[in-house]
């Protein structure tokens, strides 16, 4: 009699006529950021062969913040965004984007479509097509494959395109194909391409490399007016450049947080001095002699 | 508004060919045909039944080659399978055509096809059941290939199978399929295949009507499918298939799911190839295990290479010479052909990447630079004045 009880029980209990089965959920794509925190990273591990990426790493975000991401090579820098944006799967720890989205749980288009935009080390763009098409297709729009099939660019999404076009300054290169532009303009039009999709959160790797001095300091600017709207997580190695844009610096050694603050407790900070600025001297070097 | 016009003009250029080619197409078709049909025999223009045969036999080649080219040339996906989906198209038309035989058979038997009375079946297979109907089979014809396609994709771009394993993969599934299909026990006839035809949907298929009038439908069909393809290709979905072949991780970054996009144009490769496959075999009369061998699936690649990949009107090109050249080689020197085919696509990736039509681009734009004036440079010239 028990058992057909318990048995009838949890029947009910999974046809509860006040709840949905999970998988018919609407996917619900909100961030929530009550605690003004978007980005919890948490006992994160993660090893390859026997090499330990990743080792206890806790990292806190908040909401609108501009972060610099530092430390040397080998250090998780990229680890660590390649976990938080789905290419790699960690071992153990806890991933989440505002308090209710497991990033862990998703793959990278779902991560995409949370409002996730990821800029990689070496600029990679759609080469063989033009400037505005890489634009037009990284729009915040349906990704599907039919929504996309049955398309048409409206009114407000050029404007959109031409809006970013300006702000990274290729308006004049709209028609041009991707693959035509300089170094410099590729890393641009990749910055741009994560603007045209509406981000809540960017994660930049580099951005820097390879760019002349009034190009990086343009994108100094440009990173520095989107914080506050977006949150920007940004990894570099140029000290000067870190200096001139960093509210907030984390410095990361062997997997894990060394230390965090501002720019000047970070160069003040004794392990900091001793693992990072001390071993590499052309670390410190660099951020002097410019 | 100049913008709105500008944007429309940019995204003209790549199908600005196609009506003029669509209309080549179509009127070179029908002027076969036309002569074919009014012209006396000992004219000049006469186009013989025979020729109109092979002609047909091109034009499902090119149907197949642009199936090929959706997918090599526009998401580099090199499928050296393509000649599985085009035989499966073309055994479900056989399968109708073999009833349609009746009781005309050698064995003279109304409910079973020869082959079946040969290894002593006494009766229908369950898979032959309806395929008596023309609508059925037709549905098959889609439905067959189009279902490999979408379990073989599905399982393959999900796991992110790319590159040269893919095209391995691909080799093997044909590879496969022909082994299965050579045994008897299958139900398709073994090595013999289906062969024996004798109308279709009550037409003779040795008159001469009957064969101009299927050469016109495989022409209509692959306009048809060409301008389809092409409206697909130049839609968003097509500059995401694009990106998908230039930087696949990136389109992942920005929200694309890849494998989904992947497995849908695959899908729409294969229901070309199959129908192309149908179109093929009433005219050419036979469908046998052969079709599925994987040297057929290499040499429409080089169709495709030769004619010019990521255009469609090169691999339409490219599968109509190659063919053409084959069958004038074959009948000069049958053991050359091979050697011929290799060295042309040997010759092909070295100096001509692009194809053939990659070759005319070249003409074209040579002779737009002798004239002084560039548009392009002229009007960056003028934006910067305008700039200062």
């Amino acid at each position: 009699m028990r058992a057909i009880d318990n048995a009838v029980g949890s029947l009910r209990e999974t046809f509860r006529p006040d709840q949905v089965w999970p998988f018919l959920a609407p996917e619900n794509n909100k961030v929530n950021v009550d605690k003004n925190i978007i980005l919890y990273v948490e006992g994160l591990n993660l090893s390859f062969d026997g090499f330990k990426a990743l080792n206890n790493l806790n990292l806190y975000v908040n909401d609108g913040e501009l972060r610099c991401l530092i430390g040397a090579n080998g250090a998780g820098k990229t680890t660590l965004m390649d976990v938080i944006t789905g290419k790699t799967q960690c071992d153990s720890g806890t991933v989440y984007f505002g308090q209710t989205q497991n990033l862990l749980s998703k793959d990278e288009a779902q991560i995409a479509q949370l409002g996730i935009g990821r800029k990689f080390q070496k600029p990679t763009v759609f080469e063989e097509q033009t400037v505005f098409d890489n634009l037009e297709l990284s729009l915040k729009t349906d990704k599907r494959v039919l929504p996309t099939l049955f398309s048409r660019l409206t009114p407000t999404q050029i404007d959109r395109i031409d809006e970013v076009l300006k702000i990274i300054g290729l308006a004049q290169q709209r028609f041009m194909l991707a693959g035509a532009l300089s170094h410099g303009q590729k890393q641009w039009l990749e910055i741009g391409m994560l603007l045209a999709s509406d981000p809540r959160l960017l994660l930049i790797d580099e951005p820097v490399a390879g760019m002349t001095p009034q190009e990086t300091e343009r994108t100094a600017e440009l990173l520095t007016s989107l914080a506050g709207e977006r949150t920007v997580i940004v990894v570099e190695h140029d000290m000067e450049f870190v200096r001139s844009i960093a509210r907030t610096v984390t410095v990361l050694h062997q997997g894990s947080v060394l230390a965090e603050g501002t720019m000047d407790q970070i160069q003040n900070n004794k392990d900091v001095i001793e693992v990072y600025l001390g071993e590499s001297e052309d670390g410190t070097a660099t951020g002097e002699e410019v | 508004m100049s913008r709105l016009s500008q944007y429309f003009s940019a995204g003209r250029t790549s199908g600005k060919h196609t009506m003029p080619f669509v209309v080549i197409l179509l009127a070179l078709t029908a002027f076969a045909c036309l002569s074919n049909l009014l012209l006396p025999a000992d004219s000049v223009f006469h186009v013989s039944t025979y020729s109109i045969t092979l002609l047909g036999k091109y034009l499902c080649y090119a149907m197949l080659a642009l199936a090929v080219d959706i997918i090599w040339g526009y998401c580099g996906i090199l499928s050296l399978g393509h000649g599985a989906f085009f035989a499966l198209g073309g055994y479900a038309m056989g399968m109708y055509l073999m009833r349609q035989i009746g009781d005309r058979g050698v064995y003279g038997n109304p409910n079973l096809p020869d082959f079946m009375i040969f290894l002593g079946w006494k009766q229908l297979p369950w898979f032959w059941h309806g395929m008596d109907h023309f609508w059925l089979a037709m549905i098959m014809v889609v439905l067959v290939p189009g279902l490999l396609a979408f379990v073989f994709g599905w399982l393959a771009f999900r796991s992110r199978v790319t590159g040269v394993y893919l095209s391995i993969m691909t080799q093997a599934l044909t590879y496969a399929l022909m082994l299965a299909f050579f045994r008897n026990e299958m139900g398709f006839g073994g090595n013999n295949g289906l062969t024996d035809f004798k109308d279709i949907l009550g037409f003779d298929l040795q008159s001469d009507h009957t064969r101009v009038a299927l050469f016109a439908i495989t022409g209509v069909i692959l306009a048809l499918l060409f301008v389809i393809s092409q409206k697909i290709l130049s839609s968003r979905f097509g500059k995401v298939i694009l990106a998908i072949r230039d930087a696949e991780a990136r389109s992942r970054f920005i929200g694309y799911r890849t494998d989904h996009y992947k497995v849908w144009l695959f899908v729409f490769s294969a229901v070309i190839a199959g129908i192309a496959g149908a179109l093929y075999v009433p005219q050419v009369g036979i469908i046998n295990p052969g079709e599925f061998s994987p040297i057929n699936s290499i040499e429409m690649v080089i169709w495709v290479a030769v004619g010019g990949r990521g255009t469609l009107i090169g691999a339409i090109i490219g599968a109509l010479l190659v063919n053409y050249a084959k069958t004038r080689f074959t009948a000069i020197m049958p053991d050359a052909w091979l050697f011929a085919l290799g060295a042309m696509f040997v010759l092909v990736t070295l100096y001509l990447p692009k194809g053939l039509v990659g070759v005319y681009a070249q003409l074209m734009s040579k002779r737009g630079s002798k004239t002084p004036p560039t548009p392009p440079a002229n009007t960056t010239a003028s934006v910067k004045e305008s700039n200062a």
